[in-house]
């Protein structure tokens, strides 16, 4: 019982499609990568993610043409807080990949996705909505699921359960 | 792309006009707001404006126990509460490395096809009734009530099951149940054919239906569609199949597909699924295995009543269990899961806590949703409706 220790050495995981060719492309960007529970995390710069997504989206032999999700992780207190997660899915290789990047604390932005994967219009609202993460070139960067004049960003960890009284 | 946000409105161009659209209105299926801006009887513009369900339930989870997250996950999409239970369970189970026995695996595989059955019985009767055909409603709830008490009968709960648990199923299966499951495996394909009969060649269904909220196959791509609005767009893609979870690699099943990418292609897709998902539950409940229902984890597990009656190991476990729940190994997992209306998925991150540092649920309908606007725009106001409930929304699941 119990999940098998993670990867965590680049020169190992060459192997994996998404690896290999964002480490082509420009192996300054890659911070790290893991392969944990069958699954293979990247970890990139913050002004690379756009023209990433863009690299793994077009590349002809394993096209990660669909954005299944984007979510965010608040890591109140350390620093950098918020860590951005892409998950790619491949529909013609049936392969899946999680990007990830890093962003401070202070007034967190990043390049928004929704030019690449028109899907990720709504999950950067949301993103933005519930953590306050600004994603820069996003068609319509509003609130989504609070009312438009709530204050606050209720899925950080600040927030408390219960909300401000 | 000129559909993912508002245009401002020129001064002097005011031939159209602004109608409000729920939340409050039978065909949104919950409380959807659409803001229409509508020449005539045709749409110029369509906005979905979300949100009126939202109860924040990703940060209760981050407050609750691994277990008692269980509970949490029915509410999200009420028409399929045990696709909930199973993606969540999987995704936990994947963090603490858990091996579910064989008869636990082929039980969800069955419950979850069941759950397919119902929630899929659920867009049909609606479906037509917002399109117009009020019989077809009485049909579907009629076998609906049939699934609803088998899932009654195993879990003692209607809707709300909560019947898997993070390391196999709540409780053995009751006598006489697979009799039951048997009973209507073999009545429902002859049921699909009475609903088959009053649509599918039907000349006013096929004239609200065919061509209607047209999608191609790369804008469901690009928009994140999954599930049967894709499939309806001719992407042969389902995670049953090409990404099997939880044992789904033993059964032998079909995905239908349909090249047209309109409202009928998307109801054909899901009315083939009830005649394939039911020929998953025969193949379940004929093979199912014997053995047990849980895993052999004691620290994560509850005992059996028994046990903890006779044996102090298991009271002690018990006790830990409920009181200060179980710590969860450092990591991050993202599982799929093929629900009724498409990719669901929950990405659990630990911290290797007792408490879930983190549960996102990627929603299908969020995603489809987004197609709204694209299959719209430019086409009567009347169709609107229709391509609602195409995509077969449940607002629970998109606000969360």
């Amino acid at each position: 019982m119990g999940p098998q220790p993670a990867v965590t050495d680049l020169d190992q995981l060459k192997g994996h499609p998404a690896i290999a060719k964002l480490l082509a492309w420009n192996s300054a960007v890659v911070e790290g990568a893991k392969f944990d529970r069958e699954e293979v995390t990247v970890s990139l710069e913050r002004s690379a993610i756009r023209d990433a997504c863009v690299l793994l989206r077009d590349d002809p032999d394993c096209p990660f043409n669909y954005l299944a999700d984007l979510t965010c992780v608040d890591w109140f207190p350390a620093e950098p807080r918020f860590e951005v997660v892409y998950h790619l899915l491949s529909i013609p290789k049936k392969e899946r990949v999680r990007l990830k990047v890093r962003l401070d604390g202070g007034s967190p932005s990043l390049d928004s996705v929704t030019p690449v994967w028109p899907a990720a219009n709504y999950f950067e609202r949301e993103v933005f909505d519930l953590f306050g993460v600004r994603f820069a070139g996003h068609p319509y960067l509003r609130r989504l699921l609070m009312p438009e004049d709530w204050e606050g960003h209720p899925l950080r960890k600040d927030y408390p359960v219960e909300g401000f009284r | 792309m000129a559909h993912l946000a508002p245009t401002p409105v020129e001064p002097g161009q005011d031939r159209t006009m602004i109608l409000n659209m729920g939340p409050h209105h039978p065909s949104t299926h919950g409380v959807l707001r659409l803001i229409l801006e509508i020449d005539g009887e045709n749409i110029v513009r369509i906005m979905p404006d979300i949100g009126y369900l939202h109860t924040g339930i990703e940060k209760t989870c981050e407050a609750k126990f691994y277990q008692q997250v269980v509970p949490l996950t029915d509410r999200i999409d009420y028409l399929c509460p045990l696709t909930n239970n199973l993606c969540y369970v999987l995704a936990v189970e994947k963090l603490l490395g858990l091996e579910i026995p064989p008869k636990a695996q082929w039980m969800r595989v069955m419950l979850n096809e069941l759950t397919r059955i119902n929630s899929h019985l659920v867009w049909l009767g609606t479906h037509a009734l917002d399109i117009g055909a009020m019989t077809v409603f009485l049909y579907c709830f009629r076998e609906r009530e049939d699934i609803l008490r088998l899932f009654e009968m195993v879990s003692g709960q209607r809707m709300m099951t909560s019947y898997f648990r993070i390391g196999g199923l709540a409780l053995e299966p009751p006598l006489g149940f697979f009799e039951k499951v048997r009973d209507f495996a073999r009545r429902f394909p002859s049921k699909v054919d009475e609903y088959e009969n009053l649509l599918t060649g039907n000349p006013i269904w096929g004239m609200r239906t065919k061509g209607v909220a047209r999608i191609t196959a790369e804008d469901a791509v690009a928009l994140g569609a999954s599930g049967p609005t894709l499939r309806g767009s001719g992407v042969d893609f389902d995670l049953r199949r090409d990404m099997p979870y939880s044992g789904y690699e033993n059964f032998k099943f079909k995905v239908p597909v349909s090249q047209d990418g309109d409202v009928f292609a998307r109801y054909i897709c899901r009315v083939q699924e009830l005649r394939e998902s039911i020929a998953i539950v025969q193949q379940a409940v004929e093979g199912m295995p014997e053995g047990a229902i849980k895993a052999d984890a004691p620290k994560v597990v509850l005992p059996d009543r028994e046990k903890m009656k006779t044996q102090m190991e298991a009271l002690i476990y018990h006790f830990k269990i409920i009181t200060e729940g179980f710590a969860v190994p450092e990591g991050e997992v993202y599982q799929a899961v093929e629900s009724p209306r498409g990719e669901m998925g929950y990405y659990v991150v630990s911290d290797g806590t007792a408490k879930p540092y983190r549960v996102h649920m990627r929603a299908a309908c969020l995603a489809n949703l987004q197609l709204l606007p694209l299959m719209c725009e430019g086409r009567l106001l009347a169709d609107v409706v229709a391509a609602i409930g195409s995509i077969d929304i449940v607002l629970g699941e998109i606000d969360r």
